[in-house]
């Protein structure tokens, strides 16, 4: 897998890449790949899934090499499943490990979620109880995959539309803490925090207030839908197919108040829109974000 | 409350939604717990629909939701790469009494299934038209790109799926369907049945010229090396290497 | 055949490829391109269309007793003959549908 590219990035020395910038990054769709090209504005970085580029060849890690001499890209997992009760597959690690030292990305994030169980791939996020014992799993995990790639992650906080009764930590402090033991960084996701809090009944600003903003490497802003349970109580999902709700940015705005400008990602992955309207709402990001003190 | 019991209760709409789940404030916890049921169970069936097109137009949109309900529960995907999920739908078609009647199914499939091996495998460095003026190109061992397969069908299979998404009915019959990718978009090429000897011949070093004498009566030679060469199927040996 | 006549007729084939190859390169648009693999089976983050959705059919669940018939283009393929003689392969035929999907 990708052999006859290896090291590619070995003979360049230039560091811009290396760092995301505090400014408006999107989500990448091989839809927009002409637009990119064609004009960056008002885009500063890419992200892109992982698991999306771990072919051998062919146009996805083409495009993929033209787009990184052009953006500082971060990398997202979704299919590590951190937080599953067995060991994490040792050759996804191979094959994540593989596209992270061709690629040399500016950032590699993954989830606060399992998605594998007994060997088969549910390609969910799916939740996980706060209690010691996951604490310890998880912070294993990703011991485990820090010392295998060699560099720091990010964990994101997930969507929740259930709790477990047994969790005995707030999600803030759950992550807080797994920061704390593992050195990894945190990805806050704005749009889950508003959508969890509506599931869950909680403030979503107390959330952010309590955060671990220190840790922040990079923060995510989607769009949700909005369904609701049997008692016609609202239900949030959090589908990533169309603008950001105006309480997300509400809240966004809180969080930079409270955390300071971080680099901020558009995600939009289901009926995926023309380009303008994507580049509107990274726009926006940037509108907000160079609002923000440095 | 373990991840067994979880996911077991994710898959099965009929189970009891598990206990220890709450929303934090007493209302129901099933239209919430159905949220994975359905991310589950639409996602992988999305991840097939997208990658199976042909079969799902072959079998109409209803059925291909209910049947990739069966596939996805009985056999989810082994890696977390979606890429790659599907690679037991042909056996599965193939053993699902509904399309019994239906044989060429599987052999569509397995064209759809190779399109995207195609599309995601390694690029090399193909030999050119004029590389192959050489007289030495027809004696010396060449190998397949990475980015070729192909499938010996009872059926005309490359037809069937070209008529799937649009195109005009089939006319031939049996046949062996190459897939080759110029660049990066693959395509697939019906050829008589018995030229994959060929194929297989030179994969394994065979020299052009005697893996040539695989071919069946029927073949066009013209045509089927026309395919070859704007396909970039064929490279020298070192630039082959997979991981 | 042997080797000479083989040799013989490839190098004939392979001067019509050749000159056939310019022009199969310029049609080529009008081939097959298999639209739609770029975005076949891509990994996402995001969550599916809510509760009311295929996650909870229970038509998904009826194993032997299926009752859903194939009603796409498969009724309206015609395939030729086989060239052995086999059978016709498609059924041409739209069987009874008796039960509704639930999704």
């Amino acid at each position: 897998m990708l052999d006859h590219r290896n090291n590619w990035r070995d003979t360049r020395h230039d560091t811009w890449r290396d760092t995301l910038p505090n400014g408006a990054g999107v989500g990448y769709k091989p839809q927009h790949f002409s637009n990119l090209v064609a004009d960056k504005s008002p885009v500063e970085w890419l992200e892109i899934h992982a698991e999306n580029y771990m072919g051998a060849g062919g146009r996805p890690l083409a495009q993929l090499r033209a787009l990184s001499d052009l953006f500082p890209i971060s990398v997202h997992g979704v299919g590590l499943s951190i937080g599953g009760e067995g060991r994490l597959d040792p050759d996804h690690l191979a094959r994540l490990k593989h596209l992270l030292d061709w690629l040399q990305p500016a950032r590699f994030s993954e989830h606060l979620a399992w998605s594998t169980h007994g060997g088969a791939f549910f390609n969910d996020l799916l939740p996980l109880p706060y209690t010691e014992a996951t604490l310890t799993r998880v912070c294993a995990h990703i011991n485990e995959l820090q010392d295998r790639i060699g560099r720091q992650m990010l964990l994101e906080n997930p969507s929740a539309y259930l709790a477990f009764s047994e969790s005995t930590y707030a999600e803030v402090d759950f992550l807080r803490e797994i920061a704390k033991r593992t050195g990894c960084g945190l990805l806050l996701d704005v749009n889950n925090v508003f959508v969890s809090a509506t599931n869950l009944a909680f403030d979503p600003i107390s959330y952010i207030d309590a955060f671990a903003h220190e840790a922040v490497g990079e923060i995510h802003l989607g769009g949700h839908d909005e369904d609701a349970d049997e008692t016609g109580a609202p239900l949030l999902i959090d589908s990533h197919g169309r603008e950001v709700a105006d309480p997300v940015w509400a809240l966004y705005a809180h969080s930079l108040s409270v955390g300071g400008a971080k680099p901020t990602l558009i995600e939009w992955d289901t009926d995926v829109p023309e380009w303008k309207v994507l580049a509107a709402e990274a726009d926006r990001a940037a509108a907000l974000l160079h609002r923000v003190p440095a | 409350m373990t991840q067994s019991a979880f996911i077991a209760a994710v898959l099965d709409p009929d189970a009891p939604i598990p206990m220890g789940l709450t929303d934090a404030s007493d209302r129901p916890v099933a239209a919430r717990f159905n949220v994975y049921r359905n991310n589950v169970a639409v996602s992988l069936k999305e991840a097939l629909s997208s990658g199976f097109p042909a079969i799902k137009s072959l079998l109409g949109a209803a059925f291909f939701d209910a049947m990739t309900g069966v596939y996805l529960r009985a056999h989810p995907p082994k890696s977390p790469r979606l890429a790659l999920y599907g690679e037991t739908f042909p056996e599965f078609l193939a053993g699902f009494e509904p399309v019994r009647h239906l044989p060429y199914l599987p052999d569509v499939a397995r064209l759809e299934y190779a399109l995207r091996q195609s599309y995601h495998a390694a690029d090399a460095t193909v030999l050119t038209a004029e590389a192959l003026q050489h007289p030495e190109a027809f004696t010396r061992p060449l190998r397949l790109a990475p980015s070729v397969f192909w499938i010996e069908s009872a059926s005309p299979v490359t037809q069937i799926h070209a008529a799937a998404l649009g195109g005009s009915n089939p006319t031939g019959g049996a046949e062996d369907a190459l897939i080759t990718r110029a660049g990066f978009d693959p395509v697939a090429t019906g050829f008589p049945p018995g030229t994959s000897a060929v194929l297989t011949a030179l994969n394994a070093g065979t020299p052009l010229s005697e893996a040539l004498n695989f071919a069946p009566g029927a073949l066009d030679l013209s045509a089927f090396l026309c395919a070859l060469l704007t396909g970039g199927a064929l490279t020298l040996p070192q630039d082959t290497a997979h991981v | 055949m042997t080797t000479q006549t083989n040799t013989l007729a490839l190098i004939g084939a392979l001067a019509t490829a050749l000159s056939a190859t310019a022009t199969m390169a310029s049609a080529e648009g009008a081939q097959e391109k298999c639209f739609g693999v770029a975005l076949a089976g891509e990994n996402g983050c995001q969550a599916g269309p809510g509760t009311t959705c295929a996650g909870t059919s229970k038509v998904d669940y009826q194993g032997n007793a299926w009752t859903l018939v194939p009603e796409g283009t498969c009724l309206t393929l015609e395939l030729p003959a086989m060239m052995d003689g086999a059978a016709r392969m498609g059924s041409l035929e739209a069987l009874d549908r008796d039960l509704p999907m639930d999704s």
